[in-house]
């Protein structure tokens, strides 16, 4: 099989999960499209190390390390998005807004 | 004991110092160390003049080099001769009498500490210009002296007068200094060093470089000794304490100007240019200052007047080369001068006004300050035997002997100053001391009384050396002269019998007309008669409206002006920098929305655009 066929595919995994973490609400399906990205550049790690025959397997390694790093990250990840879910009620993250920058409320002082 | 006259500035220095910083908890009080360091400085000159008449005409430098400057090497140093001795004996006593006198004058000022210290510091920076051995020695004792009248001329600062006085005077010699220091540069650069021995000795004029230089160093002295057109300082210093305007008229600042020209005067003498100069700003000076004391109703304005009509004598003798004349008439003024400042302040403490028009009849209630005051004026009006007559009819004896335009007019307009003065002495006296007193009369009037012990004794000390300063000439071999060591080119003094007996006959016969004036009205002012001529006079010939229309109101303009541009031009555009960033920090903010999903696409649009932007480049 030609290395491209496997660069297309992760190419079109890696733009699956890019649409779903700008474009889903889920905070769930968002952990879910970051997945997606970090197993599209796996399976290129893996085409790689097939094409160039590497001897030590480095891009296997590295795929092996990239899944432990998710597997700890969607552990975090879902931890979170219960904390959130529990003092929320929600997990939209177009409603989780606590963040944004607004006008301070205009402040009186007492002293004067 | 020459080598000991570093001495003299050094004590009254180490005096200031020490009053100032600890002078409130040694027991006595600050008024201690000013006293102890002004007595000990007086010793000091003592010894000083004993050494300069033991050997006279005898020149004695003692100096260390100190700093290279621009080539040369600075030294510092003393040096003492006659005129050095005798001046430094003259600003120790005055500036004695005037520490002791103001114990009682400022007792109860809640700054008399820093007073104190001021007037010792006065006293050293004056005493740094006569030993001066350095003409940047001598500046820094110059400058020293503009600081001093500026911190004691505000003394009173809480009150506006004061301190618009206190900044005149200081601005006004400002003014003139500045031409002093390029002066003294110029000199020092054609002599080849700044030593004031060297700088006697240089070559004569070449290419008007010393005219210059000459012309240069009167604009300092014009400033300080309070001549035409820098004069308008001194009547207004008035503002300031009277022991002060003693101090200041009698033995330092206006002194210094006169000193300055006697100490270097060979160089005056290569430059005729600047004595023709000095005696022209004398002229108008003299006269028009007495005729300006005429109609003032202040006591200490009169004075201050009069400082400066006596100052322009002592500067016209200068010009006609009767430099032991006007040296000696310096010594003279610094004597009555104090001596009538003492006076007024002891009047002016008792009666609580400066206005003459609300004095009157005091000699019952302060004998003692009333027959001071009367040597005085008699030694100002130049009445013989005081001492005041033999010092100015030996400059009108010089400009005689000089001749020529020059001499014709100081010897003309000085015997006119002669009559004007007798008539402004003798209504000072009338107004103050005779009649019957035209201040307040119901509970307002305040308790009249001599003034104590410790402001008449001083008084009566420079009463005495009024009629003793009349001894040197008087006993006939000169030993002003002796002890001075004229520099060459001057006339030696000598008493004309002819020229006394003229004087004394125009002013007596000039106080006798003011005083058959006040017999027809003894409360009225006797120069009323005057009539219209009397607005002018009390304008001061307009002088200072002049200077407000031509110099302050324009520089005021200019000032608001540049202030304008300040607040309008550059703050704007520094403030509009901020606001700038405000407003473009204002728009930012609206993308920090919250919302962690347009931040991710702003991300992924710049990486796209980054890696597009570079394939493209790199392709190119």
């Amino acid at each position: 099989m030609h290395l491209s066929m496997a660069l297309l595919l992760s190419a079109l995994l890696f733009g699956v999960g890019v649409y779903g973490v700008l474009a889903r609400r889920n905070a769930i399906a968002l952990l879910m499209a970051v997945e997606l990205m970090l197993n599209a550049a796996n399976l290129d790690l893996v085409a790689f190390d097939a094409w160039f025959k590497d001897t030590l397997h480095a891009g296997q390694v590295f795929a092996l390390f990239v899944v432990v790093v998710a597997a700890a990250e969607v552990g975090v990840g879902l931890a979170i998005v219960l904390a959130v879910f529990r003092l929320r009620e929600t997990v939209a993250v177009d409603e989780l807004r606590q963040l944004a920058d607004v006008d301070p409320p205009v402040r009186v002082d007492v002293d004067q | 004991m020459t080598h000991l006259a570093w001495l003299l500035p050094a004590l009254p220095a180490l005096a200031a110092v020490v009053g100032l910083f600890v002078g409130a908890r040694i027991p006595g009080g600050p008024a201690v160390p000013a006293i102890v360091g002004g007595g000990g400085a007086f010793v000091v000159s003592l010894l000083v003049l004993g050494a300069a008449e033991g050997s006279p005409r005898a020149v004695h430098e003692s100096v260390t080099p100190w700093t290279p400057i621009g080539g040369q090497t600075l030294h510092v140093g003393t040096r003492v001769d006659g005129l050095v001795a005798v001046v430094a004996v003259m600003v120790c006593v005055v500036a004695l009498l005037v520490q002791v006198y103001s114990t009682a004058y400022m007792a109860g000022d809640p700054r008399y500490s820093v007073y104190a210290a001021e007037v010792s510091l006065f006293t050293a920076a004056m005493l740094l210009v006569v030993v001066a051995s350095n003409l940047f020695e001598l500046l820094v004792g110059w400058e020293l002296m503009g600081l001093c009248s500026y911190l004691l001329i505000g003394h009173y600062w809480q009150t506006e007068g004061a301190r618009d006085a206190a900044v005149k005077a200081f601005v006004t010699t400002r003014f003139g200094d500045a031409a002093f220091v390029v002066g003294i540069i110029v000199l020092g650069v054609h002599a080849g060093s700044f030593d004031i021995s060297r700088v006697l000795a240089a070559p004569g004029a070449r290419g008007g470089v010393l005219t210059a230089g000459a012309v240069l160093l009167l604009g300092g002295v014009v400033g300080k000794s309070a001549q035409f057109p820098l004069h308008v300082w001194l009547p207004d210093a008035m503002a300031g304490p009277t022991p002060i305007s003693a101090l200041i008229h009698a033995a330092t600042m206006v002194a210094a100007g006169i000193f300055v020209v006697a100490r270097l005067y060979p160089v005056f003498v290569a430059a005729p240019v600047s004595l023709t100069v000095l005696g022209i700003i004398a002229c108008v000076t003299m006269l028009g200052a007495a005729l300006v004391a005429l109609a003032e109703d202040d006591l200490k304005r009169v004075l201050a007047w009069s400082t400066v009509s006596q100052l322009a004598y002592m500067a016209a003798g200068l010009a006609v080369r009767g430099w032991t004349a006007s040296i000696y008439h310096l010594l003279t003024h610094a004597a009555f001068k104090a001596l009538l400042f003492l006076a007024a302040g002891s009047v002016l403490r008792t009666v609580g006004t400066n206005l003459m028009s609300q004095m009157g009849g005091l000699r019952r209630a302060m004998p003692v300050t009333f027959v001071t005051a009367i040597v005085g004026a008699a030694t100002l009006a130049g009445l013989p035997p005081f001492a005041g007559a033999f010092s100015k009819d030996g400059i009108l004896d010089a400009a005689r002997e000089r001749g020529g335009a020059l001499g014709s007019a100081v010897y003309v307009v000085g015997l006119m100053t002669v009559v004007v003065t007798a008539a402004y002495v003798t209504r000072l006296i009338l107004r103050t001391f005779f009649g019957d007193y035209r201040g307040a009369t119901d509970g307002a009037r305040p308790r009249l009384h001599e003034s104590p012990l410790v402001m008449t004794v001083p008084l009566v000390v420079l009463a005495a050396a009024s009629i003793l300063l009349d001894q040197p000439i008087l006993s006939g071999n000169s030993h002003v002269a002796r002890w001075l060591a004229a520099p060459a080119g001057t006339a030696a003094p000598h008493l004309g019998v002819g020229g006394v007996a003229l004087s004394t006959a125009l002013v007596l016969v000039s106080a006798g007309a003011v005083f058959a004036l006040w017999r027809r009205d003894p409360a009225a002012d006797p120069l009323a008669v005057l009539g219209p001529v009397r607005r002018p006079l009390a304008a001061a010939f307009g002088v200072d409206a002049f200077y407000d229309r031509v110099v302050i109101r324009p520089l005021h303009a200019l000032a608001n002006a540049v202030l304008r541009a300040d607040d309008q031009g550059l703050d704007a555009a520094v403030e509009g920098s901020g606001a700038t960033a405000t407003g473009v920090g204002g728009g930012l903010r609206r993308l920090q929305n919250g919302n962690v999903q347009a931040y991710a696409s702003g991300l992924v649009i710049a990486v796209v655009a980054l890696v597009v932007g570079v394939s493209l480049a790199v392709v190119r």
